[in-house]
């Protein structure tokens, strides 16, 4: 087992008990709340006339089924107003905090909390929603749940966990030009496996990791739950702590030096043990895309598509059905691959910086005329900073479509859906068949820069390629 | 078809010591959660009714015709016990996928292996998620397609499967096993009744505000011992 890791320390410091079971009773810092998983829950509370323990340490914001177009109540989807109603009801009736659209604070779930300074190194952190894992970048221990689960959090501020190993992820040297966080996640998931981190959390760290923003940590821990692992964090270092000073919900003066103290306290000890340590080789990355329908099914832009008999035994079956869903053939590159939509956000790649590498490209340009182009932004408060710069006139000019925030088209549940048989460059994390709403319907995963340069191209476009502008200057092109 | 487990999961946790019944084999490895329970089907705000839409989009074409799957041949329909390959249920977090599945009847699973969010909303209602390697799990599959009317028996206290003459030994998480064989897979209830201790943990954390914790104290002492102790309500 691990010791002297940041996993061991917030852990022990949140352990409550040891249940019967033999999980144990971990007290939840931050629960946060969404519409699609937390209406059941609210309803089994109700069911055991049972009432929220810790309302006040408890948030939540609407995304999966918010239209981005016209979001206006009612919603035209029935469903969907049904779905807001009850939240608002029930996080009325419980005294919790509601980012809504009428706040100016909506947005996804996972770019709200650490937009807001809610999420924290240290804290504990659920969400019944596998991109959970996103918080851990701030070196918070932060899980996915299930609603049963949601109702145990509601019901008692804890969740019933087993211990698990802990997996170091050492990604050395420097990211290359037009590489980034997503392509070093991807790149960990094709060598690891989509099941390689059950059992494991994933400490990522290194030279390449150590020298990204918040964002691009957020990125990279935002898909852990796509190699199997529940949960991924990054210790906290000055880019952290400048990233939350000042935010909406950290403490100023003595009590933000205390809670310096504590995140400095929990990072992993120079000595820590881990369970198993990998290695991955930043300076060798190129941009990736994927080929299949599972985001380990990924190669390098300009590599081939691997031949399925020459993948492990246990992958070729899935790699011949994914190849054909996707029509194409071993030993292409997925550059030149036509793209009909392209879709530049999620709660992977929908925050400010990736909004503004992904409009390097497309400054002065124009979107290609057989593609449906989509800016989804990740939160109000992110489109809101992107209108002031300039990046959504880039966008808008360039002929994308520019939208109010919210999950969207990366899994379906509201208006922005693929059709028919389309093919999508998309930032978001899941390639899985249907996922955006159409059973022939293919994705692309790749970085916000590619999906750019896929918008302009109408095509999968090695974005090394690509003239672009500084992303600091891209409003001024 | 008969099994130990409750069809309710909202009641105080049953044992599951085993469960027994018809086959369902589904092939293949990285069967998510989109598969399962496609993302359009989440939109509702009860479980109610969501059996019918498990694997929906592989069960039926856009004109609502049954396309070949197992679950819908009629010599499937009636099976509790579905057999399943490597990494079952990755992806989402949604519980609407086991309760998809439990709807449609199903009360054990037998796999290679389970993504972990997924097996831990499968515990959560009270539905064991046991595992054994590809030639064991694909004897079993070929067993159930040959046998379709023949029990599949999971024995999770003793971590075995027993099909027609056959028994072979599978593997059920220690606290998975502990939990439906004592009975204590209600975490809710479990962990309400150290509603004070939960309180001291709060205290002692830098980040907790002095005032939710007394906040969550008042309410504590509100709710009274009794149903602190219980769980509350009906639990």
């Amino acid at each position: 087992m691990s010791e002297g890791t940041l996993y061991d320390e917030v852990w022990e410091r949140h352990r409550v008990d040891t249940l019967p079971t033999g999980q144990d009773q971990l007290f939840v810092g931050l629960h946060l709340v969404h519409e699609v998983t937390s209406p059941q829950a609210f309803g089994m509370l109700e069911e055991r006339d049972m009432d929220v323990a810790y309302p006040e340490l408890t948030h939540a914001t609407v995304d999966h089924i918010v239209p981005t177009a016209d979001q206006s109540r009612p919603f035209d989807d029935d469903a969907a107003e049904t779905m807001m109603t009850e939240l608002e009801e029930n996080v009325r009736d419980a005294g919790i905090d509601f980012s809504h659209p009428g706040t100016g604070d909506q947005g996804i779930v996972h770019v709200v909390g650490p937009e807001q300074g809610l999420t924290q190194p240290g804290k504990t952190i659920v969400c019944g929603d596998s991109h959970t894992s996103t918080h851990g970048a701030f070196g918070a221990l932060a899980f996915g749940i299930g609603t049963s689960q949601i109702r145990d959090v509601l019901a008692t501020g804890c969740i019933a966990m087993e211990k698990q190993d802990v997996r170091r992820i050492d990604v050395t040297g420097d990211l290359g030009d037009g590489v980034e966080a997503k392509d070093v996640i991807l790149q960990i998931i094709r060598k690891l496996g989509t099941d390689g981190g059950v059992g494991y959390v994933y400490e990522y760290g290194g030279s390449a990791v150590e020298a990204l923003g918040m964002e691009g940590r957020m990125s990279i821990c935002n898909m852990s739950v796509e190699g199997g692992a529940r949960a991924g964090y990054v210790n906290p270092d000055e880019t952290t702590y400048e990233f939350l000073e000042g935010r909406d919900r950290v403490p100023d003066g003595d009590e933000y030096e205390e809670l310096k103290a504590y995140w400095e306290s929990i990072r992993s000890d120079d000595d820590a043990t881990y369970d198993d340590v990998v290695e991955i080789d930043g300076d060798a990355l190129p941009p990736m895309v994927t080929w299949g329908t599972t985001p380990g099914q990924g190669v390098g832009v300009d590599e081939p598509i691997p031949a399925p008999e020459d993948l492990p035994a246990d992958k070729q079956d899935t790699a011949r059905r994914a190849q054909e869903h996707m029509g194409v053939e071993p030993g292409d590159t997925m550059a030149g691959y036509e793209v009909d939509v392209t879709f530049l956000g999620s709660c992977t790649n929908a925050r400010l910086p990736d909004l503004r590498r992904a409009a390097s490209v497309v400054a002065g340009r124009e979107v290609h005329e057989d593609v449906r182009a989509l800016v989804v932004p990740g939160s109000q408060r992110v489109q809101k900073a992107a209108e002031e710069e300039g990046l959504a006139d880039v966008f808008r000019d360039a002929g994308f479509e520019w939208r109010n925030a919210g999950c969207s088209m990366c899994l379906g549940m509201n208006e922005d859906q693929l059709e028919g048989d389309e093919a999508c460059a998309s930032s978001s994390n899941r390639n899985f068949v249907g996922r955006m709403g159409s059973k022939e319907g293919k994705t692309i995963l790749m970085n916000p820069q590619m999906v750019a340069a896929a918008a302009i191209h109408g095509e999968v476009t090695d974005v090394r390629d690509v003239d672009r502008v500084d992303p600091e200057e891209v409003t001024e092109a | 078809m008969s099994s130990d487990a409750s069809d309710g999961n909202d009641g105080p946790a049953e044992i599951v010591e085993h469960v027994s019944g018809t086959g369902v084999p589904i092939r293949g490895n990285d069967i998510d959660t989109d598969q399962i329970i496609p993302a359009r089907f989440l939109k509702v705000v009860t479980f109610d009714g969501l059996g019918q839409f498990a694997f929906f989009d592989q069960r039926f074409t856009d004109d609502d015709e049954e396309k070949a799957h197992p679950m819908n041949e009629d010599r499937f329909r009636s099976g509790s016990v579905m057999v399943t390959n490597k990494n079952f249920g990755c992806g989402s977090s949604r519980e609407h996928a086991p309760q998809a599945l439990m709807r449609w009847g199903i009360d054990a699973l037998v796999g290679e292996s389970f993504a972990e969010i997924f097996a831990g909303n499968c515990l959560a209602l009270g539905i064991p998620t046991v595992t054994a390697d590809e030639a064991t799990v694909e004897a079993i599959q070929d067993w159930v397609d040959e046998h379709p009317n023949g029990d599949v028996d999971v024995d999770v206290a003793d971590e075995t499967v027993t099909y027609g003459d056959t028994t072979v030994d599978v593997t059920v998480d220690d606290a998975q096993r502990k939990a439906l064989v004592d009975g204590v897979w209600d975490t809710t209830a479990l962990m309400a009744s150290n509603a004070d201790a939960v309180a001291d943990t709060a205290a002692s954390l830098p980040y907790v505000d002095d005032d939710v914790v007394a906040n969550a104290r008042a309410r504590i002492d509100a709710s009274g011992d009794d149903a602190t102790a219980n769980g509350g309500g009906d639990a």
